[in-house]
């Protein structure tokens, strides 16, 4: 153990790149507070199953199993070689040399682990950037919300890690080659780096200069990828776990009650019903009352806009929407999108800040209703025609590997859109007055209501009738 | 010496016949709008009483008293019409203690499952497809052995509010397999299932522009598979190689029932195989009316 000038600017660095993190990590949270309250508490046991399954085991991802491989390599690979990087963290701190070492056997089944893992990782990667930038790139990264920004995201995600690999191949290879020159044994098996030392110089300070530029871009890539993270769809991999925790738990086809309007209905079926106090405010005044349903992002709960910042913008949701697989504006994707860039926009924006904006070049320039003085996330992001477009399957709830749900989003700007602005299609409108008038959503009268059990029979075998 | 077949006529009994009466019925049929107004589900609603009335179900209708769930209005971001709506039934689920419904139809059945209890209105929801297994599984129906679907191509459409939205896959499945017909699955279907492009209101508006229409994207898969024709699925839009399930065996008559157990998907359906102009050769059902016809209960 020999403390250094290094050791000193490591911890600095480390000190740094944690902190930046920490500062933009409450930035971030505080964005999904800005969300209605919604009581997730509880149900403990069935949320940690979840939890297990669908993010930890990656249920979902298997729908499909060519991506799912491919992924599970990543994640596991990214789960694994996080174990050298805690030793990293001592070795820089403490100026020790592979302190883990002590482990022994374990130390070797570690090493060779994570390098058979570092070379399945490149290979993953390199088969992902394949799948987006090939001539034509998979179908679900296309679409008009990938833009500028998130086509160059998921690739500069890629770079990185393989930067990351790169850098702990150096790392690792250097050192064995030094070793061997003299004529020590190395710590740890290195079934990988060990094909590689006859590709580096003999030279033992060129070596040692290569082992500490591997040490330090691993280090100070993952510190430089961790402060990248809240400004790229990769976030997931921090924010796929709560998400999945926080899921709806209720069947996919039950919609919420909203409160406000069950007091009202009540109080206007039954005269002695008493409607609950509105909330105030701790000084006892009148809180601004709420609109139903969303016109931006803080009237939607914070779980949708946890949702914005868990989606990696894989499409999924959107290869399997029938709205979208047959040419309409909708692509739940999108929405999710949105609402994370409008949340940036008008709270908190992270260091890099490219929201997807959409003018004039919109498909069907002639529907956008992009109203800029009213820039809020219903018309300034989502138009209309894209909520009209939803068929409500739950395609997309369905399809999502970390349970994001689109659909809530798009039934909260369906509620603003109908109770707020009575800006329903006029068809739907048709649609609800014959409920009110009628009963029924077409325009039939009530009272033939029973008729089609006129004229009614059914045939049966005559028992005990002889003919 | 052949047993006679004889046309009994049915009297539907109503629940305010039964109140007043003071019987109570074993389950309270929820016929629901599109049952009781739209002229092809009407048959279904029929179908669906002609089996109630041949296992000697206690059962009864609320008539003129039933009115919409609310079900397309809440779908539509109407929450105010549709609670208006779902007060007014539960009201009068309370008046008659109504304590087990059954619905023909998937939206009334996931709205007064899911959507009543918050509002004060919790009951056995039960959709036909489940109550119809449960007479199988009692032996009480399906045992024809298929009559004239015996062998027949069948394929099934998964209702989106039956299936993705209460998981339900296996029932209708399981009605459908007592009759013994060649039942084959589509591509997307169960989970992955493709929507008919009826639901969240859509039944009642025009579609928003577009390349295609859903029904039709959903019913040439219901026909390429019904034929077997593996060219016509690769060009389906949105099958992707992960969603396994083989191509069944290509065939010359071409003929076969798409099985559906939802009114708005029996409307797309039908209206999908018009605009095929494959009404000569393929029929839409619901499974309501696959078992009946197979019992000769409305012969």
């Amino acid at each position: 153990m020999h403390f250094s000038i290094q050791n000193l600017l490591f911890l600095l660095v480390a000190i740094a790149g944690f902190g930046l993190f920490v500062w933009q990590a409450r930035k971030v949270r505080a964005n999904i507070l800005v969300g209605r309250d919604r009581d997730m508490s509880g149900n403990v046991s069935e949320r940690l199953n979840k939890t297990l399954l669908v993010a930890f085991g990656q249920q979902k991802m298997f729908k499909r199993i060519t991506p799912a491989l491919l992924h599970m390599v990543v994640y596991v690979g990214f789960l694994v070689i996080n174990i050298e990087v805690i030793e990293i963290m001592i070795d820089g701190i403490f100026g020790t040399h592979r302190a883990l070492s002590f482990l022994g056997p374990v130390y070797d089944v570690l090493m060779a682990t994570n390098e058979i893992l570092g070379a399945l990782v490149i290979i993953a990667v390199a088969a992902f950037w394949w799948r987006r930038n090939s001539k034509p790139p998979v179908k679900r990264f296309t679409g008009p919300e990938l833009r500028a920004w998130p086509k160059l995201d998921a690739n500069v995600i890629l770079y990185i890690e393989v930067i990351l690999m790169a850098a702990l191949f150096t790392m690792n290879t250097a050192d064995l080659k030094l070793h061997q020159l003299e004529g020590v044994d190395l710590p740890g098996t290195f079934p990988i780096s060990s094909l590689l030392t006859g590709l580096f110089p003999d030279s033992v300070t060129a070596l040692h200069a290569l082992e500490r530029v591997g040490w330090w871009a691993h280090i100070v890539g993952i510190l430089c990828f961790l402060n990248y993270l809240p400004s790229s769809k990769h976030f997931h991999i921090i924010l796929a776990f709560p998400n999945v925790w926080y899921s709806r738990l209720v069947p996919q086809g039950q919609f919420s009650n909203v409160d406000s309007i069950t007091h009202e209905v009540k109080a206007m079926m039954d005269p002695t019903y008493v409607v609950p106090a509105p909330a105030t405010n701790p000084d006892g005044s009148a809180m601004a009352p709420t609109p139903f349903g969303a016109k931006d992002v803080d009237d939607l709960a914070w779980t949708n806009l946890l949702n914005a910042y868990s989606c990696t913008e894989c499409g999924r949701c959107t290869s399997v929407c029938p709205a979208n697989l047959t040419g309409k504006l909708l692509s739940p994707r999108k929405i999710i999108m949105d609402t994370r860039d409008r949340v940036e926009e008008k709270y908190n924006s992270p260091l890099i800040f490219q929201p997807n904006l959409y003018g004039a070049e919109a498909k069907h320039a002639e529907q956008e209703v992009l109203d800029k003085e009213n820039h809020t996330l219903l018309r300034g992001y989502v138009t209309p025609e894209e909520l009209w477009a939803c068929t409500t399957c739950n395609a997309c709830v369905e399809a999502c590997p970390v349970n994001i749900n689109p659909l809530e989003s798009i039934i909260e700007m369906r509620r603003f859109l109908v109770l707020e602005e009575s800006a329903a299609p006029n068809s739907l409108n048709v649609m609800f007055s014959n409920i009110e008038n009628n009963g029924a959503p077409w325009a039939f009268s009530p009272s033939d209501r029973f008729n089609w059990a006129d004229d009614l029979y059914v045939t049966e075998k005559e028992t005990g009738v002889r003919s | 010496m052949a047993e006679q077949l004889a046309k009994r006529p049915i009297n539907v009994p109503l629940m305010s016949n039964l109140a007043a009466a003071g019987e109570e019925p074993e389950i309270l049929f929820w016929v629901g709008c599109a049952g009781a107004f739209d002229d092809r589900y009407k048959r279904v609603t029929r179908a669906f009483v002609q089996i109630l009335e041949h296992v000697g179900v206690k059962y009864a209708v609320l008539g003129m008293e039933e009115t919409c769930t609310g079900d397309p209005a809440k779908r539509a971001g109407n929450e105010f019409l549709f609670q208006m709506q779902a007060m007014q039934n539960i009201t009068t689920f309370e008046g008659y203690g109504i304590k087990k419904i059954v619905t023909a139809c998937p939206h009334c059945f996931n709205t007064i499952k899911n959507e009543y209890p918050a509002l004060g209105g919790n009951y056995e929801v039960i959709h036909h497809s489940t109550f119809l297994q449960q007479l199988i599984n009692e032996g009480r129906v399906g045992v024809s052995g298929g009559g004239e679907f015996k062998g027949q191509r069948i394929t099934f459409h998964d209702s989106c509010y039956l299936g993705r939205s209460n998981n339900i896959y296996e029932a209708p499945r399981d009605v459908l397999a007592t009759l013994d017909a060649d039942l084959v699955e589509m591509k997307r279907s169960k989970a992955n299932g493709l929507c008919c492009g009826a639901g969240g209101a859509q039944m009642w508006k025009e579609p928003e522009p577009g390349k295609k229409d859903i029904n039709v994207e959903r019913t040439e898969e219901a026909l390429a598979t019904l034929d077997g024709n593996a060219a016509a699925l690769a060009n389906l839009n949105g099958v992707e190689s992960g969603n396994a399930g083989a191509t069944p065996s290509a065939r010359t008559d071409q003929r076969g029932i798409i099985a559906v157990s939802c009114p708005f998907c029996m409307t797309m359906m039908s209206d999908g195989v018009k605009n095929k102009e494959r009404e000569s050769s393929v029929q839409v059902f619901d499974i309501a009316e696959l078992i009946a016809t197979a019992e000769g209960l409305n012969a």
